[in-house]
């Protein structure tokens, strides 16, 4: 057992998590033989390669050193010196509970597409361990030019998923996807660029203690916000994302729920604060306006879904909204409610876009009026979709109502309308959500197909099993999750406020000054 | 009696002349077809005359009267060409042979028309540039027209030559006016000029603006484009293929020594141009190849966009940019000639296809072609963590550290636009049914569509000593 802990520490383990994926999408290029075979083999590398990359990511979390806000496990390797580009990894309390949210869903969602995916096995599984290594090298990346690398990088297994193996108009949402993700993409690119020529630096670390003219961080803000803005998504360039979802796999709704979309939030917690105070400052308002339209608007748009995922398409735009809020209000409890409210959504919606998925597997649509009365024949299903969709109404108990609490706690503190505002969207929540439940599940069981569908074999079992038993203990007893971002994120606010407080104090003594001149 | 000048600096050029004399001797006295044993020999004699130019000191030597120069920069620019003409030969040769109209002319006229990119690169003349367009550009007329039976192929060759003229006129009326109001052809000369007149009189300006037309009719940048897509698609698929990146990267160098040479202090009067026709290239490259069908047309109008991202970095005027400028080259002629060896590869049962629908499906049928072109295109989009981004990285740095914001941010949102053409070509690969499956591809086509789609991608990964290596070959033009 030493020995094992010894051979742990002295693994690069960022990178072993991150290229492990690599590694198997390798092999699984290797295996011949007949297409079962090889399609069977597949699936088999694929799970055992991610349960692996997911019991090793687990050794970073019982390794990190919650009373400390500084990286850790970093690795740093040149790679362009002359540009000062170095190969940089490393993770904080902002990034670390991401890296085991994305390396806990793959393994998921590889078990999720077992049956689903019948064509192309081999390419699909591969798309998914590249997928992976790109999602948690994203987390990780403490330079610049490796973070985007990472970020763009995802594009390209995604828009394969969707494109090959999604349904309906697949080719339309997947360029959707593709290129409205580019067009926000490049605008980040720029402002790299332009932080890279004024600090000589691409170093993520070393960029948090520059400073910037507040002029310039104006335009550099808003070239990550095209980025950002798209991915989380904000309203109003959300439109992407009910597409995407719905011609997805559902192993792809689920991922692009679970771990993509918090990519955003993630970029503006490790970028665009503590690098550009003044600017998030300034933009504020139209954050806290954007993301109130999210809340209440998608909501209503949610209400009157009648495909299954596309309405929970919409919630997720809808939750994300309640994480932008919770960011900008630069609060402990705003920001740690944002924290947490991603991971639970990254459980609780990818749990949802599952549990769409076991009856789509069954009756192959997704049209809500289709289904019925499913309470009396699948019980273990209804009750695990009531698990995930009473989370997502955030009910007190499951993860869903830390974060959305914590969150109105902290835009409480700012101003009490927007507050208010957002916690509409708590009751719109629950009146779609359990409109679709009620349509869903419960009712007379009439339709003679809905009749014939058979419970939760023992492969859903375990899919859905360890989501029930996260979703209860976050929500039960959330401290081992808030605990380990608790230090990171004081961190990142006394800093943020301090340079706000300083430019602010900067201010007056400009004016005496002038006042002095005349 | 005159002594003989130094003839040391030009032993690679002169190498070439020999090798492709004696190569028509060999050609014409030999009984049998000789074509693939001089593509071998050319190939070789490429190889020797790349190892000459490495070999060599890196200073810079004048020669012949001040005519040819050698220095770090044009040793990069001519082994990129050498290579690019190398593996274009290649090709050509598996196809010659396939389509049955092999003759052994044939390399003889890449190697000629190699030898006068060559010359180009070291030009330090207007007298010397000029003899060393026309003898590539001669020989490129030939190669278009090459297919002499074809319809399609001859009226590429008569469309190139009557346009391709036209551009060298204009460039030699520029020269003329320079050579008028500079009062001397030579670049050192005119440099020297220049710079005791850096606002420049109307004359020498007119004259810049011409040549920059007769440049960029070679570089096919938007708007002395029109000749591109009708040479490229009725051009035969391999030459097209050395079409795309040997005398791209010939005349881009060209260019490059041209502009940031003699005609550095007057940057003010040509940057605005540059900027034009690097912005609408980049436009129009991205624009118009997304209603294309032919997989050959694409590729025109794919290439007149990257020429449009290279002149950024012209643009710029800067060492850094130059050097972003030959960085894209490099990745370029891997992305290219990748991306010809898939076209060539297009064969239905014996006959090539070109229609973009041809490739629909093959991501069942060929798996290894379609990823193959899939790395490329998503290289081409710049797409990380593939070369194509490295590429595009360096230039827009370059451009946004010069100020030049508004046309890094252009160009960033023109390649969005390009995107969407290159994921059309993977969206009929993987996402739609299959029609008719692939032949399997030649031992040597198959090998440069594998070589090129892996170094795209490990480009990325070690790009480190040939970012160094364009960095520096672009510090030597500078010093110069």
């Amino acid at each position: 057992m030493n020995a094992l802990v010894t051979f742990l520490d002295g693994l690069p383990i960022l990178s072993v998590i991150t290229f492990l994926p690599i590694v198997g999408a390798l092999i699984i290029l290797s295996i011949r033989g007949e297409e079962a075979v090889v399609a069977q083999q597949s699936r088999q590398v694929a799970l055992l390669v991610t349960v692996t990359t997911f019991l090793l990511s687990l050794s970073i979390w019982f390794g990190f050193d919650a009373t400390t806000a500084a990286f850790q496990f970093e690795e740093k390797v040149d790679w362009l010196p002359q540009y000062k580009i170095a190969y940089h990894m490393g993770v904080d309390g902002i990034s670390m509970p991401f890296v085991i949210l994305s390396t806990f869903l793959t393994p998921i969602c590889i078990l999720a597409s077992w049956h689903a995916i019948e064509k192309m096995v081999r390419e699909y599984m591969i798309a998914f361990l590249i997928l992976e290594t790109m999602m948690v090298g994203m987390f990780c990346a403490l330079d610049l030019i490796i973070f985007y690398a990472f970020f763009e990088g995802v594009l390209i297994p995604m828009f394969l998923i969707i494109g090959i193996w999604g349904g309906g108009r697949r080719v339309y949402s997947a360029f959707k996807f593709f290129l409205y993700t580019l067009t926000g993409s490049v605008l980040l690119l720029v402002s790299m660029l332009a932080m890279y020529i004024q600090e000589g630096t691409t170093d993520i670390p070393t960029l948090m203690n520059a400073t910037f003219a507040p002029q310039m961080q104006m335009w550099l803000w808003l070239g990550m916000f095209a980025s950002f803005a798209v991915k989380v998504p904000m309203w109003p360039v959300h439109t992407w994302l009910p597409d995407a979802h719905v011609d997805a796999p559902t192993a792809g709704s689920v991922i692009l729920a679970g771990v993509l979309l918090k990519m955003g939030g993630y970029g503006f917690l490790r970028l665009s604060m503590p690098m550009l105070p003044d600017a998030s400052v300034y933009f504020t308002p139209m954050v806290y306006g954007l993301s109130l339209v999210a809340i209440i608007y998608t909501s209503l748009v949610a209400l009157v879904q009648d495909d299954m995922k596309k309405l929970i398409a919409y919630s997720s735009v809808a939750h994300m909204g309640y994480v932008t809020l919770g960011i900008f209000t630069a609060t402990k409890q705003g920001v740690e409610g944002a924290m947490f409210q991603m991971l639970s959504h990254g459980i609780v919606s990818a749990a949802l876009f599952l549990c769409v998925g076991v009856v789509y597997d069954r009756l192959h649509t997704r049209e809500i009026s289709r289904y019925g009365g499913l309470a009396n024949n699948m019980p273990k299903y209804a009750l695990a979709f009531m698990v995930f969709m009473l989370a997502s109404v955030g009910l007190p108990g499951t993860a869903g109502f830390v974060g959305e609490f914590l969150v109105l706690l902290g835009a409480f503190q700012v101003n009490t309308w927007v507050s208010l505002l957002a916690a509409t969207g708590v009751i719109l929540g629950a009146a779609y959500m359990l409109y679709l439940y009620r349509r869903v599940v419960y009712g007379e069981l009439t339709k003679d197909d809905v009749k014939a569908m058979l419970d939760l074999d023992a492969r859903e079992v375990v899919i859905l099993a360890p989501l029930v038993i996260i979703v209860m203990w976050m929500g039960v007893y959330p401290m081992p999750f808030l605990d380990v971002m608790s230090v990171s994120i004081d961190n990142l606010l006394t800093k943020y406020h301090a340079a706000t407080a300083a430019k602010a104090a900067a201010a007056p003594v400009a004016e005496t000054l002038l006042a002095w001149l005349k | 009696m005159t002594s003989l000048p130094d003839l040391v600096p030009a032993y690679p050029e002169l190498f070439l002349a020999a090798a492709g004399m004696l190569f028509l001797m060999i050609g014409v006295f030999r009984k049998t077809d000789s074509t693939g044993l001089l593509t071998w020999l050319s190939v070789l004699a490429m190889i020797v005359a790349a190892g000459l130019i490495w070999t060599a000191p890196q200073e810079q030597v004048k020669t012949f009267s001040g005519m040819f120069i050698t220095n770090g920069f044009t040793a990069f620019a001519k082994i990129l060409t050498l290579a690019g003409a190398a593996i274009s030969l290649l090709l050509i040769n598996s196809w010659v042979h396939k389509e049955q109209i092999a003759r052994f002319e044939l390399p003889i006229i890449v190697l000629f028309a190699t030898l006068g990119m060559l010359m180009m690169i070291s030009a330090n003349d207007f007298i010397a540039l000029y003899v060393g367009l026309e003898l590539q550009s001669l020989a490129l007329y030939v190669l278009a027209a090459y297919h002499r039976n074809n319809l399609r192929s001859t009226e590429a060759g008569v469309k190139y030559f009557v346009l391709g003229a036209l551009a060298s006129g204009l460039l030699l009326y520029g020269a003329s006016l320079i050579y008028g109001f500079g009062g001397t052809t030579s670049f050192d000369g005119l440099a020297t000029a220049m710079a005791a007149a850096p606002e420049g009189s109307v004359g020498v300006v007119i004259g810049i603006v011409f040549v920059i037309a007769g440049m960029a009719f070679k570089v096919s940048a938007v708007p002395f484009h029109m000749w591109t897509p009708d040479v490229y698609e009725g051009a035969p698929t391999p030459i097209t293929a050395f079409f795309s990146v040997a005398p791209k990267v010939a005349a881009l160098s060209l260019f490059l020594s041209v502009l940031a040479g003699p005609f550095a202090p007057l940057i003010g009067q040509w940057q605005q141009v540059v900027i034009f026709i690097s912005v609408i290239s980049m436009a129009w490259g991205a624009v118009a190849a997304i209603g294309q069908n032919n997989i050959k047309r694409l590729m025109a109008y794919s290439s007149i966009g990257h020429v449009g991202y290279a002149l950024i970095g012209l643009a710029v005027g800067t060492t850094e940019g130059a050097g972003g400028m030959l960085f894209y080259m490099l990745v370029y002629i891997f992305m290219n000639l990748g991306t010809f060896a898939v076209i060539l590869a297009m064969r239905v049962k014996g006959r090539a296809v070109e229609d973009i629908k041809d490739l629909a499906g093959i991501g069942k049928t060929n798996p290894g072609i379609a990823l193959a072109l899939a790395t490329l295109m998503f290289s081409m989009a710049g797409i990380p963590p593939l070369a194509g981004f490295l590429a595009k990285y360096f230039i827009f740095l370059a451009a946004i550290n010069s100020g030049l914001v508004g046309v890094a941010v252009f160009g960033l949102l023109a390649s969005v636009i390009g995107a969407f053409y290159y994921m059309r070509l993977i969206k009929i690969m993987y996402f739609d049914a299959s029609v008719d499956a692939l032949d399997k591809p030649d031992g040597i086509t198959g090998l440069v569509m594998f070589a090129c789609s892996v170094i795209v991608l490990v480009l990325f990964f070690v790009a480190g000593p040939f970012v160094n290596g364009a960095d520096a070959a672009a510090k030597a033009l500078f010093l110069s």
